[in-house]
C-alpha cells in the first residue's frame, strides 16, 4: 500500500499543477496558450483519478497499472497539441499553423502505427508493452519535434523570453521523460519506478509556473546569449 | 537495442535543453550591476566573479530571506552549478579545452547567485526602512 513518501510525492503535484494553472490563468494568457490549460487541466485531472485509485487499489494492482499508462499516453497526446501552439506562436509570421498541424498530426499517426507494427510484429504481443513502446517513441518524437523548434527559433532570432522558456522546459521534460521510457522498458521491475515518474511529472507544471509568475509577456532575451553567452 | 539508442539520444538532448534553460535563466544577471554593498559583504574586488565564489554566495543567499519567490531559480542555477563542477572532474582530464569553457560557465552561475543575493539584500533593507518608518 501506499508509503507518506507516495502521499507527499502525489500531493505536491496535484498542488504545483494547481499553482500553475492558476498562474497562466491570472497573467491571462488563455487565448495564447489555450492547449497549455487544456494540457494542465488533463494532468490534474488524470493524477486526481490516480491518486484515488492509488488509495482504493494500491500501486501494484493492474487497474492502476493499466490506467497510469493509458492515461499518459492521453497526455502525451496533449503535449503534441502544446508543441504544436508553440510552433505556430515562433512560426506566427510565416503563415504556417495549418501545415503545421497537418504535419504533426501526421508524425503523431505514424508513431502511433510503427509503435503498434514493432509489437504485433514481436513474439510478446502484450498490451502493456505496447503502451511502453508507444509511450517511447512519442516521446523520441517529441524530443525531434522540441529540438527542430529549438533550432528555428535559433534560426529566426526569436527574443520573446516566455516563449523560449516554455520550448526549452519542454525540450527538458520530453528528453527526461523519452530517456525515462527507454530506461523502463530496459528495466521494468524496479521499485524505483514508483517514485521517478511522479517526481519528473512536477517539472513541467513548475517550470511553467514560474515562466509565467516572473517573466513578463514582454520581455526579451536574444537567442546568441542562450547559445553562446560568452562570446 | 532501440531503447538504448533513444535513451544515449536523449540524454543528450536532455543536457542541452538543461544547459540552455539555465544559461536562459541566468542570461539577465550578466547585465546586472552588483550594488557596492553586495561587493564589499561578497568580497568581490573588480571583474568577472571566478566559480569558486559561488558556494559562499550560496551560503550567503541561505543566511539572507527570500525576495519574491526566487527560490526555484535559485535551485535551477545550483543544480546547474554542482552538473558543471560534475562534468569538470570528468571531462577536464580527458578533453582539456573544456575546462576553460566549464569555468565561465561557473562564473555565469557565480553571477546569477550574486544578483539573487543582491536582490534579496536590497528587498530586505527596503522591509527594515519600511518598518523603522511604521
Amino acid at each position: 500500500m501506499l508509503g507518506p513518501v507516495n502521499y507527499a510525492i502525489s500531493l505536491t503535484v496535484i498542488v504545483v499543477e494547481l499553482v500553475s494553472l492558476v498562474c497562466v490563468l491570472r497573467q491571462k494568457a488563455l487565448k495564447q496558450h489555450f492547449t497549455l490549460v487544456i494540457y494542465l487541466c488533463a494532468n490534474f485531472a488524470t493524477d486526481a483519478a490516480g491518486y484515488s485509485i492509488l488509495r482504493t487499489s494500491g500501486f501494484e494492482s493492474n487497474v492502476y497499472y493499466y490506467f497510469y499508462f493509458y492515461s499518459q499516453f492521453l497526455l502525451t497526446i496533449c503535449l503534441y497539441f502544446v508543441l504544436m501552439n508553440l510552433y505556430s506562436l515562433v512560426l506566427s509570421e510565416m503563415g504556417v499553423a495549418k501545415q503545421v498541424r497537418a504535419g504533426a498530426m501526421l508524425i503523431l499517426a505514424g508513431t502511433v502505427g510503427i509503435s503498434y507494427y514493432l509489437v504485433a510484429s514481436s513474439s510478446q504481443r502484450f498490451v502493456t508493452r505496447f503502451v511502453l513502446e508507444l509511450g517511447q517513441n512519442l516521446f523520441f518524437v517529441g524530443v525531434v519535434l522540441t529540438y527542430v523548434l529549438w533550432g528555428a527559433m535559433a534560426k529566426l532570432r526569436e527574443n520573446r523570453t516566455r516563449l523560449m522558456q516554455l520550448v526549452l522546459s519542454m525540450g527538458v521534460y520530453v528528453s527526461l521523460s523519452a530517456g525515462s521510457y527507454a530506461l523502463l522498458n530496459l528495466y521494468p521491475n524496479h521499485s524505483f519506478w514508483q517514485y521517478y515518474f511522479p517526481i519528473t511529472a512536477i517539472w513541467l507544471p513548475a517550470s511553467w509556473a514560474y515562466t509565467f509568475m516572473k517573466v513578463p509577456e514582454d520581455a526579451r532575451l536574444a537567442t546568441a546569449r542562450v547559445l553562446a553567452p560568452n562570446q | 537495442m532501440t531503447a538504448a539508442l533513444i535513451l544515449s539520444i536523449s540524454l543528450l538532448t536532455l543536457l542541452q535543453f538543461f544547459v540552455s534553460y539555465c544559461r536562459a535563466l541566468i542570461a539577465e544577471s550578466r547585465e546586472h550591476r552588483l550594488s557596492d554593498e553586495t561587493r564589499e559583504i561578497c568580497g568581490i574586488e573588480s571583474g568577472d566573479l571566478a566559480g569558486e565564489k559561488f558556494p559562499r554566495l550560496s551560503e550567503l543567499i541561505a543566511l539572507c530571506p527570500e525576495s519574491g519567490g526566487d527560490s526555484f531559480q535559485v535551485r535551477a542555477v545550483a543544480l546547474y552549478f554542482r552538473l558543471l563542477v560534475l562534468a569538470r572532474s570528468f571531462l577536464s582530464w580527458a578533453i582539456p579545452s573544456t575546462a576553460s569553457w566549464i569555468d565561465s560557465e561557473r562564473g555565469g552561475c557565480a553571477c546569477a547567485a550574486a544578483m539573487f543575493l543582491d536582490r534579496r539584500i536590497t528587498f530586505n533593507r527596503t522591509m527594515m526602512a519600511q518598518q523603522a518608518n511604521h
